[in-house]
């Protein structure tokens, strides 16, 4: 009898052909996620994934799980050959250590047999261990509607015995849907953006826009420290610092004032377009929300997607902002966004920006503007690094 | 090129005081209560810093404490005055531009029911003594005031203090934040008959994290942190015997070059504010040059400029400088002084502070004023459209 951590897949499991691809993904980051500690065996079983692991890291390790999408469900296990007496002495032990931790009064079991050539069928199993249960603790009662907890068997190979099911993100791995370039800047929104489309299995980059010296190098440590919070999540983020002052002073001299924040959204886009498709990334990514500010308008959204081919991915755009606050608190990057530190956009900021800009107006602006030169220069100085998970 | 503009935030430490935290480090590593040589000889070291700290402030040996810095210092001589004589009074005085390490004290004692007064300031941060004259009351414990002011520089005009106190035969106490006073103005201490007195060592060429309190003999004060002792129980806590001989070894040499700094400083703060008139248009001036203001600081708005973007305009061509005071600009909020001044907003937000020491040259300041030129004309094009 030893402890091992299974792992629930979900969505994966639906993935027909593609399963094993999906699934060798996610065990090569829990293996990754594992290493430091104890580096633990990992093996697929039947439909679940299981981590052979020192105990004494079961509960960093869990934690860990928990952050690695696609998987919808830990349990730590009781692992036991399948004999019925080893059943019998597994699920003692198992209920034991359940009143250790709680003070509950009734049960159910519930036995999913993989292995059909067990002699007894599921249903059966469930009412002997019951009857083992019932016989070896007192003040205990089986609810089979509304049980306190449940007491899960799997016979597989070998049988797994467990009473927790710690629940995770759900989602797909990632890397599995593709590359992402998240505009990241030091607001609430695009940490929770990236977190949303990472959950879905884009493997994320990051590309941040400043206006240094009209922005501070504390306001870029500041998303670099959301990113860091992010790889939790995400993995490693190839992280992009593009420097666009040039172009807004150039704008800023040679276009309306009240377009100054679409013409640079415009250019952010270009910009990341270009870089994207220089590193084989299939999709922009953003934080947009539908109405939030006066470039989010859906006339502001059409004039942006027409700067660039590429998709542009708004996961957040029918959110408010109140579900956005809230899921910037779960993954942990509120309280970094809130520091109060300018990012770039709020130094040009128009006192009046047009909220439903048309597109040929915009077009017309630019026309004042060398759009390939300023677009490759900017380029030319951008700096980056690697955000590692730490 | 690098010209360092910030001494008021902290300076660079000399090289004597590096040496002497190295020995310090390496060979005089023992705790000055120890009863064997190692201690005995760590002790030494720590009253040779008190005896050179006392003589330059012309005080005895034993009214000079050792503390963790300015912040420290302050608050035990406001705390320790305040809970000791507390039932004599509840009215304390100190004024409007003050560092926050004394107005959060104020602001405490004000949530715990005290009466408090903040002294007005005219436009250049000079108090009106009548004002202060008219605000003492029977119940008034303590005056508490900075001596040179951090963001512009305002020498406040403490001798007067006591004389207006014995005429109106107040036994209140007199504690002057000297933070930005100590080795960068002439100090009188004695003459003033002021009794507590705070000073910090990063702001004379010193480490960071000591400071030293000057206590008066006889003053009725009580510790705020209990312990072992130390300090003659003032200021429990194993001496930080690093701090402590960097300090006493950057008074040493402050103390041996007052008069030839303090001259020198001037000169350079006059030059930069020549420089500074002919180069640059519409600016508005918030230090004075007399000997009313310290020379070591000198704090001018540039009108339609955002000071934090001219602060990094200038850290890219290696000047440091500060808006406002370095505590400030972390904060969303505009300066208090400058608010207190009269400045209106377009005023505080292009106010830049340059705070000096001996290290500056002429070279400097000729960089110093060509880069700014250039910036600030950037600047205004940008926003000023």
């Amino acid at each position: 009898m030893d402890k091992v951590i299974s792992v629930s897949l979900g969505e994966i499991a639906l993935k027909g052909l593609n399963r094993g691809y999906f699934e060798g993904k996610l065990i090569r980051q829990i293996k990754n996620m594992t290493k430091n500690l104890g580096a633990p065996n990992i093996y697929k079983g039947q439909g679940k994934i299981y981590i052979e692991a020192d105990e004494v890291y079961f509960e960093q390790i869990i934690n860990k799980l928990k952050k690695v999408f696609g998987i919808v469900y830990i349990s730590p296990c009781i692992r036991i050959e399948k004999d019925f007496e080893s059943i019998e002495k597994g699920a003692i032990n198992a209920f034991k250590e359940v009143l250790e931790r709680e003070n509950i009064k009734t049960f159910k079991v519930e036995t999913r047999r993989v292995d059909k050539n067990y002699p007894f069928k599921s249903p059966e199993i469930s009412r002997r261990i019951g009857g083992t249960i019932l016989k070896n603790f007192q003040d205990i009662k089986v609810d089979v509607h509304n049980p306190e907890v449940y007491l899960y068997i799997d016979i597989k190979d070998k049988c797994y015995i467990y009473t927790e099911k710690i629940k995770a993100y759900g989602g797909l791995p990632i890397g599995t849907n593709g590359e992402g370039l998240l505009l990241l800047s030091g607001g609430i929104d695009s940490p929770v953006a990236g977190f949303m489309m990472a959950k879905r299995g884009v493997k994320l980059n990051a590309i941040h826009f400043h206006s240094y010296p009209f922005t501070s190098e504390r306001a870029e440590e500041k998303v670099k420290n959301l990113a860091t919070i992010m790889t939790r999540y995400c993995g490693n983020i190839l992280f992009y610092s593009i420097n666009i002052l040039d172009i807004q002073k150039e704008i800023n001299a040679k276009c309306p004032e009240d377009e100054m924040t679409i013409l640079s959204r415009r250019f952010m886009m270009r910009i990341s377009e270009k870089i994207a498709e220089k590193k084989n990334i299939n999709a922009l990514i953003t934080g947009e929300n539908l109405g939030q500010v006066a470039s989010q308008t859906i006339q502001g959204i059409h004039v942006v997607n027409s700067s660039v081919k590429m998709p542009i991915l708004r996961p957040l755009i029918g959110f408010d902002k109140v579900q956005i606050i809230d899921i910037a608190k779960e993954i942990e990057t509120y309280e970094t966004s809130i520091l109060p530190y300018e990012d770039c956009c709020t130094v040009f900021l128009p006192k009046h920006p047009v909220t439903r800009p048309k597109l040929g107006d915009i077009e017309e602006s630019e026309k004042n503007l060398d759009i390939e030169f300023l677009v490759n220069r900017v380029i030319e100085n951008m700096e980056y690094s690697v955000i590692r998970g730490k | 090129m690098e010209v360092y503009l910030d001494n008021c935030a902290t300076t660079k430490p000399r090289e004597e005081v590096i040496d002497e935290i190295n020995f310090m480090l390496k060979k005089s590593y023992g705790n000055p209560s120890s009863l064997h040589r190692l201690g005995f000889n760590a002790e030494k070291k720590v009253e040779e810093s008190r005896e050179i700290i006392s003589g330059f402030l012309n005080v005895n040996n034993d009214e000079i404490y050792f503390t963790s810095g300015g912040t420290e210092s302050n608050n035990i001589a406001i705390q320790g005055l305040v809970n000791k004589n507390k039932k004599r009074g509840n009215h304390i005085i100190t004024t409007e531009i003050e560092h926050p390490s004394v107005l959060n004290i104020f602001k405490y004692y004000e949530s715990k029911g005290f009466d408090i007064t903040y002294l007005k300031v005219d436009r250049f941060g000079f108090i009106d003594l009548n004002e202060l004259e008219k605000s003492i009351k029977d119940s008034t414990i303590l005056i508490s005031i900075m001596l040179v002011n951090n963001e512009i520089g305002t020498i406040e005009p403490v001798g007067e203090i006591r004389k207006i106190l014995d005429k109106k035969a107040s036994n209140a106490y007199i504690h002057l934040d000297g933070i930005q006073a100590l080795g960068k103005i002439p100090l009188e201490l004695n003459k003033w008959s002021i009794d507590t007195f705070s000073f910090s060592g990063h702001k004379i060429h010193g480490p960071k994290g000591i400071g030293g309190l000057y206590i008066r003999k006889g003053t009725n004060i009580s510790p705020i942190i209990y312990g072992g002792n130390q300090e003659r129980e003032i200021r429990s806590g194993t001496e930080n015997t690093l701090g402590i001989v960097g300090m006493g070894k950057a008074v040493e040499i402050v103390k041996n070059n007052f008069n030839k700094e303090n001259k020198y400083v001037r000169e350079l703060k006059n030059y930069m504010h020549e420089k500074i008139m002919t180069n640059i248009p519409e600016i508005k001036v918030n230090s004075l040059l007399d000997e009313s203001f310290s020379p070591y600081i000198l704090n001018i708005s540039f009108l339609g400029v955002r000071g934090e973007v001219l602060l990094h305009y200038l850290e890219n061509k290696g000047i440091y400088v500060s808006t406002g005071s370095a505590c400030s600009s972390h904060g969303k909020g505009k300066s208090h002084v400058l608010k207190a001044i009269g400045l209106n907003n377009n005023e505080i937000e292009g106010a830049i502070r340059f705070s000096l020491s001996h290290l500056n040259t002429k070279n400097d300041i000729n960089y110093v004023v060509e880069e700014l030129k250039k910036s600030v004309e950037d600047i205004r094009q940008i926003t000023m459209r």
